[in-house]
């Protein structure tokens, strides 16, 4: 799960991690009035889940409270477009209000899961404001590497390894590794896939500031912090989605206009890319799950269907524990409940596969029943063609 | 012979009395895999669906001598039962749950380095080597034994690939799920040895998906020590970039983890390729094609042999090459 990064900057200092002062806003007038509190020149910044915000329009300086409201009411809602949203942007509900800060050097500081090693790594690199993967092309080796082990946490080998190869020195020193810890502590505590601080700025007076501030969350792991789920902002997600989560649908929206409706992550992949080999183009992945109720297949199929652009539907199924005549049954209904008209094409494997075909050729309604996936997407990518 | 699991595995199912637990115990009995043991804390000294139940993974080791377990234990509860099953001695450990926090995983996994155990999972499928042993929720019976390794990332999508091949006649030595999480204990890597050390299996199919560089590293390993025919099917060359598809491993991020990227990894290792998921079992059988074929030809590493369809359990040649590594 992703946040804004004033809600990131709300966690960062809940572990002593330095951030500018500043607040969120929701109006021009609001913004104004914390330009005010703070004093001189401030940085407008838009918050939206979006990277690239800067480069389109989304961060501002202004020098007076005025001129702050000025600003603010410009860029409150304006549709934000960055090379991270759409084509159509993201509208901006909120921006966040932060004291411009005098600025010597700008550093990276980032904190992941390595898969390969199975530990959170730290990353540290000297060009700050860079995309680390950009960096990670053109010079890797600017980039140092600490690898963690969750039994000892960040320890004074880690700090140093990071902190001098930052090039760090005097004073900085004990800041930088104070600053490692505990952006370590904060991700470990709150179960993130990633803490990014870019840039990590050292200011004219010499103290460490998290510039910017982008945090993601394990979604396995939120049932256990609420107050990260708290921070949920479902107008940054696709209306069909949020809807699809609500009963537990993996559910992707795509630009096609063949609609997939499958049983597994993997099979679901597989099934966009064939219909890609077809000739089509997939409208969704959506992966029903392994135990998948009647009742599971009727939502899926709603949400499937509520996208303007499919013209055909292709029903994939291999039945494991997930029998072929539970889930004709679950077509059936889902047909007749919501008066599908869209042509349906159907290809089933696996438990129960002759009952459940049976079901759907006795059931009067004019499912497409396929032979094998190729011949199954095939059809459907003709009928979305020919709709 | 099959590897990991056989006639010699006696299985323990931890979290046997849920509905989930329940079901996939029975079935793995109906396949004809001795469980010997459930365990749910609280309930040990009752007998449930005839296999009796204990307290803890040590005292089913201990009474009925259980050294395979298979986990249906809720995802927050899920890393402790490994760790659980790894402390009792459990030699394989299979983790059907989806849904681990990664960080438990990180340190389960940080915790059994060392360790003579070997977990399989989780968010997996599980293991089965037809005819022997079923340790997982795949459905028994579109396998058929035989001499072709199956190792996959997703659970569907290795059915898919095991009815291809059933359908195609030909059989398969072990198919394993290594799960579609970000950590997982078993990897390609680890897979692809066990396989070309197994005298009865012939050729191994591998199938991927986007998100890490698991698949890059299975290339690595497969130029350098596998001299036994792979395929390879990677899905997910149409999702986009910084979604996560269904498995929690399966992104694109930052650009790499590409499906692209991972397919000319493989090539480049002389694996075979297919692009389209309904080729997997075709590919696999014009391998097995006692003439070589012009895709074989093509791969300049291995040298085509004909390989026995059934029967024999001489070593080849080529399993005995595969020893003295």
């Amino acid at each position: 799960m992703k946040i804004h990064e004033y809600q990131a900057k709300t966690i960062l200092t809940e572990f002593g991690v330095p951030v500018p002062r500043g607040r969120v806003a929701t109006t021009a007038a609001a913004a104004g009035a914390i330009a005010l509190e703070l004093g001189g020149t401030v940085v407008i910044k838009a918050q939206i889940h979006a990277g690239g915000r800067g480069k389109g329009g989304g961060v501002k300086l202004a020098k007076s409270p005025q001129e702050v409201e000025q600003v603010a009411s410009q860029i409150l809602g304006m549709m934000l477009k960055t090379h991270q949203t759409g084509p159509e942007g993201q509208r901006v509900k909120q921006v966040l209000i932060e004291e411009a800060m005098d600025i010597r050097q700008e550093l990276y500081l980032g904190i992941v899961i390595d898969r390969k090693v199975g530990l959170p790594v730290i990353m540290a690199s000297s060009a700050g404001g860079m995309e680390i993967e950009e960096v990670a092309r053109t010079q890797p080796a600017a980039i140092v590497k600490a690898h963690v082990d969750p039994a000892t946490g960040v320890t004074g080998f880690h700090a140093r390894k990071l902190t001098f190869g930052l090039g760090l020195r005097g004073e900085l020193l004990k800041g930088g590794a104070d600053f490692i810890t505990r952006l370590y502590r904060a991700y470990v505590a709150k179960d993130c896939s990633l803490a990014e601080i870019n840039p990590l700025v050292i200011t004219g007076a010499g103290r460490l500031l998290a510039l910017d501030a982008k945090m993601t969350f394990d979604d396995n792991a939120l049932s256990r912090h609420p107050e990260v789920q708290a921070f949920r902002d479902l107008d940054e997600e696709s209306p069909l989605e949020v809807e699809a989560s609500k009963f537990n649908l993996n559910y992707i929206k795509l630009d096609g206009n063949v609609g997939c409706m499958v049983n597994g992550a993997g099979l679901a992949m597989a099934t966009m890319d064939i219909i890609k080999l077809a000739g089509g183009q997939p409208a969704n992945f959506l992966d029903v799950g392994g135990g998948a109720s009647a009742e599971q297949i009727e939502n899926a199929f709603r949400i499937l269907i509520s996208d303007r652009n499919v013209r055909a539907v292709f029903i994939n199924i291999f039945g494991g524990i997930l029998r072929c005549d539970r889930l004709a049954e679950g077509v059936i209904k889902a047909v007749m409940t919501l008066g599908v008209t869209l042509p349906i094409v159907i290809r089933m494997e696996g438990t129960n596969v002759e009952l459940g075909q049976q079901m759907l050729r006795q059931s009067g309604l004019n499912f497409l029943m396929a032979q094998g996936m190729k011949d199954g997407a095939e059809r459907a990518v003709r009928a979305a063609h020919s709709a | 012979m099959s590897i990991l699991i056989d006639k010699r595995t006696r299985l323990v199912v931890q979290g046997i009395t849920g509905k989930e637990g329940t079901f996939h115990a029975l079935a793995c009995r109906e396949y004809g895999t001795k469980v010997v043991a459930g365990v749910t804390p609280g309930k040990g000294g009752i007998v449930h669906e005839g296999i009796p139940v204990f307290d803890t993974v040590a005292a089913a080791v201990a009474k009925e001598g259980a050294n395979t377990a298979l986990i249906f234990v809720p995802p927050a509860f899920a890393a402790d039962a490994i760790l659980e099953a790894a402390d009792a001695g459990i030699q394989v450990v299979v983790c059907i749950t989806e849904g681990i926090p990664t960080l438990d995983m990180v340190k389960a996994a940080r915790a059994l380095q060392g360790q003579a155990t070997r977990l399989i999972g989780p968010n997996c499928p599980g293991i089965i080597s037809p005819g022997k042993a079923k340790v997982g929720i795949m459905p028994g019976h579109i396998h058929k034994a035989g001499r072709v390794g199956v190792v996959s990332r997703s659970g569907t999508l290795t059915y898919e690939a095991v009815g291809q091949l059933t359908a195609r006649g030909i059989g398969q030595s072990t198919c394993i799920g290594i799960g579609g999480d970000p950590i997982v204990g078993t990897t390609f890597v680890d897979a692809l040895r066990l396989f070309q050390l197994d005298p009865e299996t012939d050729a191994i199919l591998m199938i991927g998906e986007i998100g890490g560089t698991a698949e890059e590293d299975a290339a690595t390993f497969v130029k350098a020590h596998v001299t036994k025919p792979v395929v390879g099917f990677i899905c997910g060359q149409t999702a986009p970039p910084g979604r996560r598809m269904g498995h929690a491993g399966a992104i694109i991020s930052g650009g790499t983890g590409t499906a692209a990227e991972k397919m000319a990894a493989l090539r480049k290792a002389g694996i075979t390729v297919v692009r389209s998921p309904a080729e997997m079992g075709g590919a696999v059988a014009r391998l097995l094609q006692p003439t070589p074929t012009r895709r074989v030809a093509a791969s300049t590493k291995r040298r085509q042999t004909t390989q026995p369809k059934s029967g024999t359990t001489k070593p080849t040649a080529r399993t005995k090459r595969a020893k003295r590594r």
